[in-house]
């Protein structure tokens, strides 16, 4: 019975994704949109599909949340986050305060008691990560001073839910001496005196760094060597829900946890993997997450109250407004990108739904004032997606001064133009001439020793089976130019082949290939560049044999060139002719075939006319080696 | 056997600098040209990095043409190392010349090369002592062993300090020679009296037409 209920529920929240987030994608209007609007539509105010266990499911939802930011500190390394410390202590630390000081304000001139004005103030003054990181990277606006400032705002409110959930029952109404096992919920720590507690949250997110750094590499090698991909999964999951949990057992944002946990990683080299392992989990919930608040929209409340509600909307939202866009201004922001922070981050966030009712249990604030605040909040988000559209549609063509943003791009994360799958004794010679030339090389190897090996040594390579197309997605074959397939498994190689060609069709791709079979399924699978892995080192042998039985040195390698040429040209030929035979017996034959043919071939072109020009026989036979117009001394 | 004869010729320029990233002149020059309709740009080192110079290619190539360009920077008074591989090759005898030899007959050569040293260096009185024209007198030798019509060179000097504009002005002044050479419009008995192509272009494209 209950196992039904969970699969209805999961049809309907499925169902509503998959019709509704495509529509609103190709209505230009963004997945968060689409999300929200399915959230609506099968809420107790739309079909009424879902009612009340909706909230359940936000809380599992939000566990979305959680892993994006895991994924956020998973492509910031440390250095970087380090550069950003101005605009996260500054901007971040402004935008909570000012904006919270002007809405604690506002409440207080609409009647409300000092204290319940200021825990509004705070409450309301996040901004929502969730809606605000989705809808920016899917707009690809991440990497532009814009979304970088919005990026930084955002972590200092997660940092600062911490002292928020420590201030809130210090203002409930009258009673002093809140009972802290109310105030945290189950966090166990609140039993404890306040210096000790502070130990162990420094201890946790000390542990979360040394256990980072120190452990999970080992760990993830030795089950990388198992070659099962699901192990890898769990391992990954496991993780991050493992720090979830003790960041809340210590009080602490176990999104802020997980970020630390995915900024420890991002310089290892199973950043890739993770990330492609995490990321369905992430959207999924993501999504579920979007869902829930779409139908948790009090519309019963907005209907009667619909003046006031909208009031407080616009109020809202203009504050914030009012408060980002002179704060980006004041850090520098270009008019274009300050609108981008400005619009982005006006709303407010999922966590005042979890502060709302924290602080309603803390008596802090009645159900009277938190629930249409509550409504307001969730109107604010699904706003936000629209807000960001107007300014995309309308305000940026407008009034945008075109600032080129694509500079700043790379210094957030340049991507490497070339990838090379496979790092063995074929592809690091690759990969070896390429950075003696100065360009940036992507590799990807599933030997996870190897990798380790590599990575102690400074080069930039990365676990992962690169036939999986989201690994190639992750490792950025969606900007990088050429694709270089080093591997020494030929069935591999070609499944790489396919899933290069069908997902990322601009990519030019250089394959090793093993021998001349091998070289014919890849040129019928399309690559255009075959690597016969033993040709050139067969020949340069060749040209030694020669020069030792005493033929001159140039004559020899010349001989090779023309010998490769010649040879090059049979492969593309026979390649094609073999698909007019069909009645071959086994591969073993068909080998000892192609040898004859090449034999055959090779008879017929023996080098006698090579160079001709340098040949001075037909000159002697006419001019008998005295005349006037002999260009050659002989 | 000049204008009227040839109305629309096709152009074959034989590039060759074995540092294209590295040149100023030539690689403007280059682009001048490289994409005009009747002209087929050749570029030796790109094709042929290991000097490893497919002969019945390039003759094909040779037949195809009525005009052949050989662009380059002046090396050490001559052509870049290719240019000479190309020439050893592909100019076979019984092919290019000797009394079979007469694939290349009737048709035009022309040098296009870039000095560093400015004109006044080439001369009796110069550093250098002879004349451009004097110095490509290989190549003009080879053109009349291989039967063909040696055209007067089209010579940018003094490469090594030249500004925006004048590299421009050159480029334009080439891309004007090779079009009216494909054209016919260009006056070649009049631009036979010219020390280079590029003396008197205005003279020599004027009179082109009568």
């Amino acid at each position: 019975m209950h196992g039904e209920g969970f699969f209805y529920q999961a049809f309907v929240y499925l169902a509503a994704a998959v019709i509704s987030v495509p529509i609103a994608k190709r209505l230009g209007l963004g997945s968060v949109l689409g999300y929200l609007i399915a959230g609506i539509a099968i809420g107790p105010f739309g079909l009424g599909l879902i009612g009340e266990e909706g909230k359940d499911v936000m809380q599992f939802a939000e566990f979305g949340v959680v892993m994006m930011l895991f994924l956020i500190g998973l492509e910031l390394e440390p250095t970087r986050v380090w550069r950003l410390r101005a605009p996260i202590l500054g901007l971040g630390g402004l935008q909570v305060a000012l904006s919270t000081a002007v809405v604690a304000g506002l409440a207080l001139l609409l009647g409300l008691e000092w204290r319940s004005a200021l825990a509004v103030g705070m409450i309301l003054s996040l901004s929502s990560t969730a809606i605000v990181l989705q809808t920016l990277s899917e707009k690809g606006l991440m990497r532009t001073a814009g979304g970088q400032s919005a990026f930084s705002v955002l972590l200092f409110q997660d940092l600062a839910v911490i002292p928020m959930l420590a201030i809130l029952p210090l203002l409930a109404a009258g009673t002093v001496g809140v009972d802290p096992a109310a105030a945290h919920g189950d966090a166990w720590i609140d039993g404890l005196p306040a210096l000790l507690r502070m130990a162990v949250v420094v201890g946790a997110v000390g542990a979360i760094v040394v256990a980072g750094r120190f452990l999970t590499r080992p760990a993830f090698r030795l089950i990388a060597s198992t070659r099962l991909r699901e192990l890898f999964t769990a391992a990954a999951l496991l993780l991050v829900i493992g720090i979830a949990l003790l960041m809340a057992q210590v009080g602490l944002s176990p999104a802020l946890g997980t970020f630390v946990a995915g900024v420890v990683l991002a310089n290892s080299e199973y950043r890739h993997e993770l990330e492609s392992d995490i990321d369905p989990f992430k959207g999924l919930l993501l999504g579920l997450f979007f869902i829930a608040v779409g139908a948790s929209i009090d519309f019963a409340l907005i209907a009667a109250r619909p003046a006031a509600i909208a009031g407080l909307v616009a109020a809202l939202l203009a504050v914030k407004m009012l408060v980002l866009f002179g704060l980006g201004r004041a850090f520098g922001l270009g008019t274009d990108q300050n609108l981008l922070l400005t619009l982005g981050l006006a709303q407010s966030g999922e966590f005042a739904f979890v502060l709302f009712s924290f602080a309603s249990q803390n008596r802090v604030l009645t159900t009277g004032i938190t629930a249409p605040l509550i409504a307001v909040v969730a109107l604010s988000m699904a706003l936000t997606p629209l807000l960001l559209l107007v300014n995309e549609r309308w305000i940026q063509p407008r009034f945008g001064t075109k600032e080129r943003v694509e500079r700043e791009a790379d210094e957030f994360a340049a991507s490497s133009p070339v990838i090379i799958a496979g790092f063995g004794r074929f592809g690091s010679i690759v990969g070896r001439l390429l950075t003696a030339n100065g360009i940036r090389t992507t590799v990807l190897d599933v030997d996870s020793d190897q990798v380790e090996v590599l990575r102690r040594m400074g080069l930039e390579v990365f676990y992962g089976d690169a036939s999986r197309h989201d690994l190639l997605q992750a490792a950025g074959a969606g900007q990088a130019r050429l694709l270089v397939l080093a591997l020494d498994n030929p069935e591999k190689t070609l499944e790489l082949v396919h899933t290069a060609r069908r997902h990322f069709p601009h990519l030019t791709i250089l394959t090793r290939a093993t021998g001349r079979r091998d070289a014919y399924e890849l040129l019928d699978a399309g690559v255009h560049h075959v690597y016969r892995e033993t040709v050139d080192t067969s020949l340069r042998l060749g040209i030694d044999a020669l020069r030792l039985l005493g033929v001159p040195a140039y004559r020899a390698h010349r001989s090779a060139r023309t010998f490769l040429r010649h040879d090059e040209a049979s492969v593309r030929e026979l390649a094609s002719l073999r698909h007019d035979r069909k009645h071959y017996i086994n591969v073993a034959r068909q080998r000892i075939r192609d040898l004859e043919e090449l034999l055959l071939a090779d008879l017929g072109e023996r080098d006698e006319n090579l160079d001709a020009g340098w040949d001075t026989e037909s000159l002697r036979e006419e001019f008998g080696g005295a005349a006037a117009g002999d260009t050659r001394e002989s | 056997m000049s204008a009227e004869t040839s109305r629309r010729c096709t152009i074959l320029v034989l590039f060759a600098h074995p540092a294209l990233e590295k040149s100023r002149v030539n690689r403007r020059l280059a682009d001048a040209v490289r994409e005009l309709p009747g002209i087929t740009f050749h570029d030796l080192y790109e094709a042929y990095p290991d000097f490893d110079i497919d002969v019945p290619a390039e003759q094909t190539l040779l037949l195809a043409h009525d005009v052949i360009v050989l662009q380059h920077p002046f090396f050490w008074y001559s052509t870049p190392a290719i240019l000479k591989q190309w020439q050893d090759l592909v100019l076979e005898h019984g092919w290019a010349y000797g009394s079979r030899g007469t694939a290349l007959r009737g048709k035009r050569l022309m040098s296009a090369v870039t000095t560093g040293g400015r004109e006044e260096a080439y001369g009796s009185g110069g550093r250098n002592r002879f004349t451009i024209r004097q110095l490509l007198t290989p190549i003009e030798q080879t053109a009349a062993l291989c039967g063909m019509d040696y055209l007067p060179p089209f010579v940018v000097h003094g490469t090594h300090r030249m500004a925006d504009s004048e590299m421009r002005m050159h480029a334009d002044a080439y891309r004007r020679v090779l079009e009216g050479l494909r054209d016919g419009v260009l006056d070649v008995e009049a631009a036979r009296d010219h020390p280079r192509m590029n003396w008197d272009l205005d003279a020599v494209l004027a009179h082109g037409n009568g």
